[in-house]
């Protein structure tokens, strides 16, 4: 699903946020990606969402080159992608039914689709009763889960995460992560930026460690490598 | 049963493509009007700029058209009337007539006599009863004479008018209209200087709209971040910015169309009142259908333009990749 083989990513006149990056997600594998803050875990996750463009080697998503998905292809290639984020960014004037149905819109679905759509993502993760609100009245958690439900609203292959946990208590983080488990079990490829390592090792899955832009030696859980 | 449904599917598809893109513009156009009734007061505001930006020049057009319509029934070509002493009869003014026809730089003389002078300004002055009253007819005969040079300008004429003062059975002589001639000329001066204010203000429209939609733009800038993120093609962000410039631009036309029928409304009064002093019926139009048209379309159009702009440069600058 994701293959990455020599991956460099250097901001304009910035030293290389990431070096030497090779890895490999399978299709339907549910990974993720730790580090300390810096280390390079959200800029992975652009590179994937064509937010930034790499600056040397390759990057193969879901069997595109990322190299060739330029111009028109850009928004096609993203539709098949959700995106949470740390900080949520719903948008505070529309409902949450109108946030959630967002990317429907987008790819210019019909009204009924949408509505069927988005009441069932929102059902999925129980904010149904709360189509209506705006996400100023909703608590922390809510919002992440409407974030999420939007990501997830079209059905994407690929479902990308930064921080989800980042402001939610233990126990809403590991209602959250159960959530996203929820999809990888449908066969959704999940991919989480996370730094609270505790919570991922309950979780049982893939992990990749970042540091200072490159990739440690990687395992399963409790193979934390020390930073050198 | 399946041939049926492979054969109608590129129909279908065809539809479900059109109806998307017109399901995908009326969320655009209706996704702007909201923009607007969200921001009324901001709209409003803009609206009324493009509105006296638009109004002034289709202002000044107007009155232009106006002062045609009082001018473009009077005769331009520069006859020279002459008017004789009183006291030369009619067979005295057309021996003079007969004269003055091989005359070098004359084309053609005519003689109104005393009688058909009367007759022609009890029609033409409304001073009807006021001549019945008097004794004898004051008027002298007069000759008309067309130079053979039509321009007025000619010195040659200046030259002959000088001439046929000097004569002796002349009282007074004088280019015909000259001033209503000149008057085309100054309408003519300021139609330029009229389309030099418009393309200006036109350029001032544009600009207006160009920079109300970069703050829209500004304004909603993590709402297009996000639609970016989400698949949204340059298309379906751009749209609604299109359409909020053209609703603008035609809000701004409405605006200009309504100050200038008050204009006109607020004028009218006075210009009767002074038209009626001459004798005339004359009263002043605002645009006409054609004109309101145009107007909208032009205030649409640099809508549109202000907004293509500006959805240009701007939207770029949120360029995810």
């Amino acid at each position: 699903m994701i293959r990455f083989t020599d991956v460099y990513m250097r901001y304009p006149a910035g030293s290389d946020v990431l070096k030497q990056i090779n890895l490999h997600v399978e299709q339907g594998a549910m990974v993720y990606v730790t580090g300390r803050s810096g280390a390079g875990k959200t800029t992975l996750l652009r590179l994937i969402a064509l937010v930034e463009r790499h600056t040397r080697g390759q990057i193969v998503v879901n069997g595109q080159n990322l190299r060739r998905v330029t111009g028109r292809r850009i928004p096609l290639f993203r539709r098949n992608i959700g995106v949470t984020f740390q900080d949520h960014r719903l948008l505070n004037e529309r409902t949450v039914f109108d946030n959630v149905a967002l990317p429907l819109a987008v790819a210019g679905y019909r009204y009924q689709d949408i509505k069927k759509r988005t009441s069932a993502a929102l059902d999925k993760v129980g904010l149904l009763s709360k189509e209506k609100a705006f996400p100023i009245a909703l608590s922390g958690g809510e919002q992440q889960r409407v974030g999420i439900a939007r990501a997830v609203v079209h059905r994407p292959a690929l479902l990308l995460a930064d921080e989800p946990t980042g402001n939610l208590d233990p126990a809403l983080s590991l209602e959250t992560m159960k959530l996203f488990e929820q999809f990888h079990q449908v066969g959704v490829t999940v991919l989480i930026a996370s730094h609270d390592f505790d919570m991922i090792k309950k979780m049982n899955k893939k992990i990749i460690t970042l540091h200072a832009g490159s990739l440690l030696p990687h395992g399963r859980c409790g193979e934390r490598s020390a930073p050198p | 049963m399946s041939k049926k449904t492979s054969k109608n599917r590129p129909v279908a598809n065809l539809n479900k493509i059109i109806g998307s893109w017109f399901l995908q513009h009326v969320q655009a156009f209706l996704s702007s009007l909201g923009q607007l009734y969200k921001n009324p007061m901001n709209a409003l505001l803009t609206t009324f700029v493009i509105g006296i930006s638009l109004a002034l020049p289709a202002g000044f057009y107007s009155f232009l058209e106006n002062a045609r319509r009082v001018t473009s029934n009077w005769d331009t070509t520069s006859h020279i009337s002459l008017f004789l002493k009183t006291d030369i009869d009619d067979q005295r003014a057309q021996a003079l007539a007969d004269e003055l026809k091989n005359h070098a730089d004359i084309k053609t003389v005519e003689v109104i006599d005393r009688e058909a002078a009367l007759l022609e300004y009890k029609q033409n002055s409304g001073f009807a009863a006021a001549l019945d009253a008097l004794e004898h007819n004051p008027l002298p005969p007069v000759i008309i004479v067309q130079p053979k040079i039509e321009s007025i300008s000619s010195m040659n004429n200046e030259r002959l008018l000088k001439a046929l003062r000097a004569l002796p059975e002349v009282d007074s002589g004088q280019f015909d209209r000259q001033w209503a001639q000149r008057l085309h000329r100054i309408i003519e001066v300021f139609q330029r200087f009229i389309m030099i204010v418009a393309a200006l203000l036109s350029i001032a429209v544009i600009l207006v709209i160009g920079n109300t939609i970069r703050l829209a733009i500004h304004n909603r800038r993590q709402e297009i971040e996000i639609n970016k993120l989400f698949g949204a093609t340059d298309a379906f962000i751009q749209r609604p910015f299109l359409y909020s410039g053209l609703l603008h631009g035609i809000g701004g036309s409405l605006i200009a169309w309504l100050l200038l029928e008050t204009a006109v409304l607020l004028l009218n009064g006075p210009v009767v009142r002074l038209t009626d002093l001459y004798g005339s019926n004359f009263s002043l139009v605002a645009l006409n259908f054609r004109e309101i048209i145009s107007l909208l379309l032009l205030g649409a159009g640099l809508g549109l333009a202000g907004s293509w702009f500006s959805v240009k440069r701007h939207l770029r600058a949120i360029d995810l990749i």
